[in-house]
């Protein structure tokens, strides 16, 4: 035993939790957070009514947890530039992007929600288990430009409206003309009578749907949230938990960090390909990521659909025909819209191509699962989705 | 929801009645969140006191499923394998497996509704 024992960091509570136990919300530790899993079947909760208001109506996220980093200055987008991976510069004022910040070799430090607030100004929104790690590779990076770097994580009540009804929803409660955001861009109004209040079109549900940023005080966090349940009556609004942010990311084949993204995987293996641009000037872990595409990858990530009765969980292996251990599970779970069992795994190249028939490891016996397209869903266009999803209400 | 007195229950959650229908606590239906699968022995099977005989999931947790008594299954409940979320719906109306109990005086050291409400309450913490 060490003289020196490390004291158990303290779960940390969002504004809003209060607010989630007295809902009767189940309450776990995510990430050294104190965090609502789901909130009770009495009031319609559970997990699977949670992910199908999403997906049919909206439903109402706190996402506080999630941090938040401005980079302002005369060289703000150099040094943006300098630390992400996706190309900043073409991102027009009011616009955003997913994007990471990446180690020397090619991992992941992190992703990011990449959003230009103004000329110089840019707001990276990061993960709750990697604020600290994250604010410090960004401010070490940067110090090279001419740039304030600014930790605002705690500043933030952050609420996720998401759903194809989320747009009406918070229309009910702002000036700003929501319908003139597009998806994957800000904009900023007066909500709730609280002024220029940050309104982002993005989330973490593979639907459409908006991000409020909200001072973080609890009564103005508390009052908004039960605002915005009180306008989404009508649309079925309902609070909604981690649980549930989990299985609609997984649904919509949306990474997480720990699972699919991690400091021991890099861009390549993980698919992110599209975010990356190679041809931009020089960012951290670009010249690693040259040298391992000419190698090529040795694991892929793939989506798996379970063919007989089983349920791929997080860590399970994936095995070939014959038995052996070829790969493991990253993510897995029930697809409560798609009403399948479903997983995110990495498996050899030579078997990832869709249509390749795999074994997941379950208690002691392969289940056989198929490798498959991801996303697994994929929202309906805008036109087709009024009068699908009003058929469906 | 209060536990009937028509049965006896373990600390790991399960009940069984005198004549070894077993199920789930209500209790332990909460906690799950919604059941989304189960996975029982066969009739014929034999299950010992204290060891698992089967797996229940709901859409975030694995949970293995402990025999309250040693005994051999006479029938597993195989609507569970189609509409296992009946589970949730009626915790204390739904067996998932019948047994022939080895050895009925085993009953005797498990715990009854009262007993094992305060047993619930306090592992809350209330």
């Amino acid at each position: 035993m060490s003289v020196l024992e490390a004291t158990p960091p303290a779960v940390r509570k969002t504004a809003l939790n209060a607010v989630h136990r007295q809902m009767g919300a189940k309450m776990v530790e995510f990430n050294g957070w104190d965090m609502p899993v789901e909130y009770p079947a009495a009031i319609g909760c559970g997990i699977i009514n949670e992910h199908l208001a999403v997906r049919n109506g909206v439903g109402i996220f706190d996402v506080s947890h999630m941090g938040d980093i401005r980079l302002a200055g005369r060289e703000a987008l150099a040094a943006v530039q300098h630390i992400s991976m996706n190309d900043a510069s073409r991102l027009a004022i009011g616009q955003a992007q997913y994007s990471a910040l990446l180690y020397p070799q090619g991992t992941f430090v992190d992703d990011v929600i990449v959003h230009r607030l103004a000329e110089d100004d840019y707001l990276l929104v990061i993960n709750a288990g990697t604020r600290e790690k994250d604010f410090n590779c960004v401010r070490d990076n940067t110090r090279q430009f001419d740039c304030r770097v600014d930790h605002l994580s705690d500043d933030f009540t952050q609420i996720a409206i998401q759903g194809p009804r989320g747009v009406d929803l918070l229309q009910k409660l702002t000036d700003a003309d929501l319908k003139l955001v597009k998806f994957y861009w800000v904009t900023h109004g007066t909500l709730c009578g609280l002024k220029n209040i940050l309104m982002g079109r993005t989330g973490y549900t593979a639907e459409d749907g908006f991000e409020i940023y909200i001072p973080s005080d609890e009564a103005t966090s508390a009052r908004v949230w039960y605002a915005i349940l009180d306008a989404g009556r009508e649309f079925g609004a309902i609070p909604c938990g981690l649980g549930a942010r989990n299985t609609l990311r997984l649904e919509g084949a949306l990474s997480l960090y720990g699972h699919e993204i991690s400091d021991t995987i890099d861009v390549w293996e993980a698919g992110l390909d599209r975010f990356c641009k190679m041809e931009k000037p020089d960012f951290i872990g670009r010249d690693a990521l040259e040298k391992a595409k000419v190698e090529g990858v040795e694991m892929k990530l793939v989506g798996l659909e379970m063919l007989d009765r089983g349920i791929a969980r997080d860590g399970y292996k994936v095995l070939d025909r014959s038995g052996s251990e070829i790969g493991y599970v990253t993510s897995g779970s029930p697809a409560p819209f798609l009403k399948k069992n479903i997983a995110l795994a990495y498996v050899p190249p030579a078997h990832a191509a869709v249509g390749t028939t795999v074994n997941v490891e379950i208690r002691g016996q392969g289940v056989s699962a198929r490798v498959v397209p991801t996303p697994f869903y994929k929202r309906p266009k805008k036109a087709a989705k009024s009068e699908s999803r009003q058929a469906s209400t | 929801m209060s536990y009937p007195n028509d049965r006896k229950y373990t600390k790991e959650h399960e009940w069984i009645t005198a004549d070894g229908s077993i199920g789930i606590t209500n209790h332990a239906q909460d906690s799950l969140g919604d059941i989304v699968f189960v996975e029982l022995p066969k009739p014929g099977a034999e299950i010992t006191s204290g060891k698992t005989f089967g797996t229940v999931e709901s859409v975030k947790a694995v949970s293995d499923l402990y025999a309250p008594v040693s005994g051999t299954v006479t029938a597993a409940n195989d609507a569970l394998a189609t509409a296992p979320e009946q589970v949730n719906k009626d915790p204390h109306g739904v067996w998932m497996i019948k047994i022939q109990l080895k050895d009925p005086s085993e009953l005797n050291a498990l715990l009854s509704a009262a007993d094992y409400e305060k047993f619930v309450s306090e592992e809350a913490g209330h």
